[in-house]
């Protein structure tokens, strides 16, 4: 009996706090399908009252929102690709190749992780402006299409790799270019998925890089375009903002659930490493 | 190169577990391996060169000049430095940074830990599901839960204001106000990345050895003496990490301030990073954007070459 309610009072326990530390979750959701009325009324509420579709229309027409839906999807997706392709190339060549200045490429690539992008981004603004990329794709893609991160975490993933799998296919004759693509790469798929997950959710969700390598609105993010929303006159449309919020988080939410497990441990990883 | 010498002075070293080719295995590619290696890292060190190592040499000589980006770029030596130092304007941004991380790492730990520990109680039901709920807000951009607790905190529309007066307590326009407005942006980062910790902590905690916990039972140790004896000192090097970590993540902070407070009111919210876009972005002053930079670069790397000591040991097992 005593066991049973020790049970019940953790699980209301983990519920409560749940609830509580999701409210702001709860609001972007609901408040979404807000009338304006409702969103503006005092005292203020938490669900609507009656529901309603205009938030998403508005976000559709106060911004070019569907154009920077499909920003969002190349500079994200498009970094992600260019990151996997050449992070497990220099990859394979730290973890596979035995070549002069291995050691050192390492620590170099290691230390350079301690360097934050907040650190270098005028001089890298300037020379993105000095090759005219400055809303354009390529300065928003090419500065990430590489990363130290990424090449190193490919490559502990790489030397953990059995090597008899590819000298069996050198003693066949294959090239490392085939080594390297049929091979290792099948066998590192989950290692290229967490970090293309990764990858992907921290594009899509920065703020400052999109804001500063673009100023022509049409080339803005999902993330900094909302931020246009609140406008010169101070007054912020909490509906179209919160309906906006929520198509933005969608299909990282989506994302997510899909492959909650591996996302999850992955970051439990990087902490026991 | 010398890359052509290196098969023969190689072939008589012990064979090595970690880095390194097929050597070992007995089998020799030796020729061409340099140059392979090179066509193998050649976009990498292309984009890494251009984007990160370029721009840190390229930013310290930046730093000793004034330029606007426009026009002729004069060399000041080290003014650029000294007026970080007694511009009280730009030395308060260190202040607030300093404080903010203050507030957000304890808080972030604290709460992280606090329901790593509820989570991994094996009395609870439905772990995995509290688990994935509780990480969602990691998934979130900052930006987008900046906008819900604006909405939240807003002094006439905001659910949580209205709920706190409800219950007497008066917060007021939060985000205009000078004491408020700092622990107010402090709140949105730790809501965002609890989960993140709190993950870390969960795989800590799977770590310590049930019997330790089962020892300590039978010697008649209380719950609370347990967590204090066993659990906290078996979990330091996940505290460790996750200090260094969330310190790190602190000295960085801007994307809610941009979209919160703008880094007011009165400056009070200005962290660095905000005072570098500022400076850099829109008053145009491109030297000391990059001085202020660097100072940030230099704390940023002193907190990473203490994390390096925390993990001295392992480190070594991946580069030496």
């Amino acid at each position: 009996m005593r066991r049973l309610v020790g049970r019940g009072l953790l699980f209301t326990t983990a519920i409560v706090a749940t609830l509580v530390l999701l409210l702001p979750l709860i609001i972007i959701v609901l408040t979404a399908f807000k009338p304006s009325a409702e969103v503006n009324a005092y005292p203020p509420t938490l669900a609507p009252h009656a529901w309603t579709l205009d938030n998403f229309h508005r976000i559709f027409s106060d911004l070019p929102f569907a154009r920077l839906f499909l920003n969002s999807f190349v500079f994200a997706g498009g970094v992600t690709l260019f990151a996997l392709v050449f992070d497990s190339l220099a990859a394979y060549a730290l973890a596979r190749l035995d070549f002069r200045g291995n050691r050192l490429l390492l620590i170099v690539i290691v230390a350079s992780l301690m360097i934050p992008f907040q650190a270098t981004l005028i001089p890298v603004y300037q020379l993105v402006a000095h090759l005219h990329w400055v809303n354009s794709f390529a300065g928003l893609i090419a500065p990430r299409a590489a990363d130290a991160f990424g090449i190193f975490f490919l490559r502990q993933f790489f030397v953990s790799l059995p090597r008899d799998l590819d000298n069996a296919a050198r003693i066949d004759g294959a090239s490392e270019l085939r080594v390297f693509w049929n091979i290792v790469l099948p066998n590192a798929v989950p290692a290229l998925l967490t970090l293309g997950i990764f990858t992907f959710v921290n594009n899509w969700n920065d703020l400052l890089w999109p804001l500063v390598f673009t100023t022509d609105p049409k080339m803005a993010t999902i993330t900094s375009g909302l931020t246009m929303l609140t406008g010169p006159s101070g007054i912020i449309p909490y509906g179209t903002m919160m309906a906006g919020s929520l198509i933005a988080v969608l299909p990282l939410a989506l994302l997510f659930l899909f492959v909650q497990r591996r996302f999850i441990e992955s970051v439990a990883t990087t902490g026991l490493k | 190169m010398t890359t052509m010498t290196q098969p023969a002075r190689r072939r008589y070293r012990p064979p090595r577990q970690l880095g390194g080719g097929g050597r070992s295995s007995g089998f020799r590619f030796g020729r061409g391996r340099g140059p392979m290696a090179m066509a193998f890292m050649l976009p990498a060190l292309v984009i890494l060169g251009a984007f990160v190592f370029w721009p840190m040499i390229s930013a310290l000589r930046l730093s000793f000049t004034h330029s606007s980006g426009f026009g002729p770029t004069t060399w000041v030596g080290l003014d650029n430095y000294r007026e970080i130092l007694h511009d009280p304007k730009i030395l308060k941004t260190l202040g607030v940074t300093g404080l903010y991380t203050v507030m957000f790492t304890p808080t972030a730990i604290v709460l992280a830990l606090a329901l790593a520990l509820l989570l991994t109680n094996k009395a609870l039901l439905g772990r995995g599901a509290f688990r994935t709920a509780l990480f969602l807000p990691f998934v979130i951009s900052m930006a987008v839960a900046a906008f819900a607790w604006s909405y939240l905190l807003d002094p006439q529309l905001g659910l949580l204001n209205y709920w706190l007066r409800e219950i007497g307590i008066q917060l007021g326009n939060v985000l205009q106000d000078p004491h408020l407005a700092l622990p107010a942006v402090v709140v949105v980062a730790v809501w965002k990345s609890f989960g993140f910790y709190m993950v870390i902590f969960i795989a800590g905690l799977q770590q310590v050895p049930e019997e330790l916990h089962d020892a300590a039972r039978i010697d008649g140790a209380n719950a609370w003496q347990r967590l204090t004896r066993i659990t906290l000192p078996q979990l330091s090097t996940t505290f460790a990490f996750v200090v260094v970590f969330a310190t790190i993540a602190a000295l960085q902070a801007f994307d809610q301030i941009y979209v919160m407070t703008g880094g007011g009111p009165y400056r009070h919210t200005q962290t660095v990073v905000a005072e570098i876009y500022s400076q850099g972005f829109k008053k145009l002053d491109l030297g000391l954007a990059t001085a202020i930079s660097y100072v940030l670069l230099l704390i940023t790397l002193v907190m990473s070459l203490i994390q390096f000591r925390f993990f001295g040991s392992r480190e070594k097992d991946v580069v030496g």
